[in-house]
């Protein structure tokens, strides 16, 4: 299982790249063009997450530098000990769903202190990537028609977050180590 | 909320740091945070650039015409109270397919235009309805095949194997989906359940 998905994981990208420009040249699509033309609007994407990735990763870090990360960290690891949850992680598990940018925050935090291919890293980088921001994508979409009772959405967004970070914790457990 | 996240850090980090007699942390915190901010999105330029160029291709190509053969029986199967031909099932299958090829920029307004239609059906506009809510489902799980901001996150810090958490993201991710799907089934039969009881009462 192992092998099968490391080799997935080499191979993903580059086949996803070549099926894109192979389907791009199949129909007769500029690709040199269609490419600049996408790839104007990743400067603008980019640049524009700085003000937050700046508020965020200063209050992380305060956090982190001030001791208060590891408090809580030790309050914790008893139980989550039990649960086979590394306690570093749960902030970011907590806040994965509420906020893009203070999850990502977190995740950078991680990399910095245990580095992005240690197991926490590893975990980190599945569970930021492997969802999106439940609360965010829920406020875009009613907001936009006017809905003011979202009924179950709300419970089902955030129990499939659940699940989705205990997937990420057995997966990168059982299959990267 | 992001408000009170954003205090609730900061704030109980400086408290901290004062009761513990490490004050001078927080300077220090806070001028290494500004840097990594800054840092890492200006890193992330190149990987979101070539990243977005590759998906404006895979637009310009209509790969999300070519996918949709493939999600409509899937989307009906999920979406039983829209109507076949429907606008909103054209919307609904084009914010699937794009979701599946993983090009976020295109799904977002095809989501929010399936959400318009589908408020046309709607009978109470200030309330979800039950394809709303699927759909909600779907893209707050959001199946990601290439996580690609990730990717460039773990080149910034020096990883040996950026590509390495593909399979595990995807695996994840996969049963996240499924897991939404599934919940969203049961939520909805239990609504129904509990207005039919509502009303035989």
């Amino acid at each position: 299982m192992m092998g099968v998905l490391s080799t997935v994981s080499t191979w993903a990208l580059p086949m996803t790249l070549a099926f894109i420009l192979l389907s791009g040249v199949a129909r007769r699509v500029p690709v040199y063009d269609s490419f600049v033309t996408g790839a104007k609007e990743g400067f603008g994407t980019a640049i524009s997450l700085i003000p937050q990735l700046i508020a965020m990763m200063v209050a992380v870090s305060v956090f982190r530098a001030s001791g208060a990360l590891t408090m809580l960290v030790r309050a914790l690891d008893p139980l989550l000990h039990l649960l086979h949850f590394p306690p570093e992680l749960l902030p970011l598990a907590l806040l994965r769903p509420i906020s893009g940018s203070a999850s990502l925050a977190l995740v950078i935090d991680v990399f910095k202190i245990h580095g992005p291919d240690s197991f926490l890293g590893k975990i980190a980088s599945v569970m930021q990537g492997s969802t999106d921001t439940t609360m965010y994508v829920l406020t875009v979409y009613f907001g936009s028609v006017g809905i003011r009772n979202p009924r179950y959405a709300v419970k089902v967004g955030l129990l499939s977050d659940l699940v989705s970070v205990i997937a990420s914790v057995f997966f990168v457990t059982w299959m990267l180590q | 909320m992001m408000n009170v996240i954003w205090v609730t850090l900061f704030g109980v980090g400086i408290v901290v740091a004062g009761f513990t007699g490490h004050i001078e942390a927080v300077t220090a915190g806070i001028l290494n945070g500004a840097k990594d901010g800054v840092f890492v999105s200006f890193g992330l330029i190149s990987i979101i650039a070539f990243w977005l160029g590759m998906m404006k291709i895979a637009e310009d190509a209509g790969l999300v015409a070519s996918v949709s053969k493939w999600v409509r029986p899937f989307a009906r199967w999920l979406f039983p109270s829209v109507p076949v031909d429907h606008p909103a099932m054209g919307s609904l299958i084009a914010n699937m397919s794009a979701n599946i090829l993983g090009l976020g920029n295109a799904a977002t307004p095809l989501g929010l235009k399936a959400m318009r239609e589908l408020q046309e059906l709607n009978d109470k506009k200030d309330t979800a309805s039950d394809a709303m809510c699927t759909l909600l489902a779907l893209n707050t799980a959001s199946l990601t095949l290439i996580p690609a901001t990730m990717i460039g996150l773990r080149m910034e810090f020096h990883s040996t194997s950026p590509a390495g958490i593909v399979g595990a993201t995807a695996v994840a991710t996969l049963v996240a989906t499924a897991a939404a799907i599934v919940l969203d089934r049961l939520f909805r039969a239990r609504s129904r359940r509990v207005k039919r009881e509502g009303i035989t009462r």
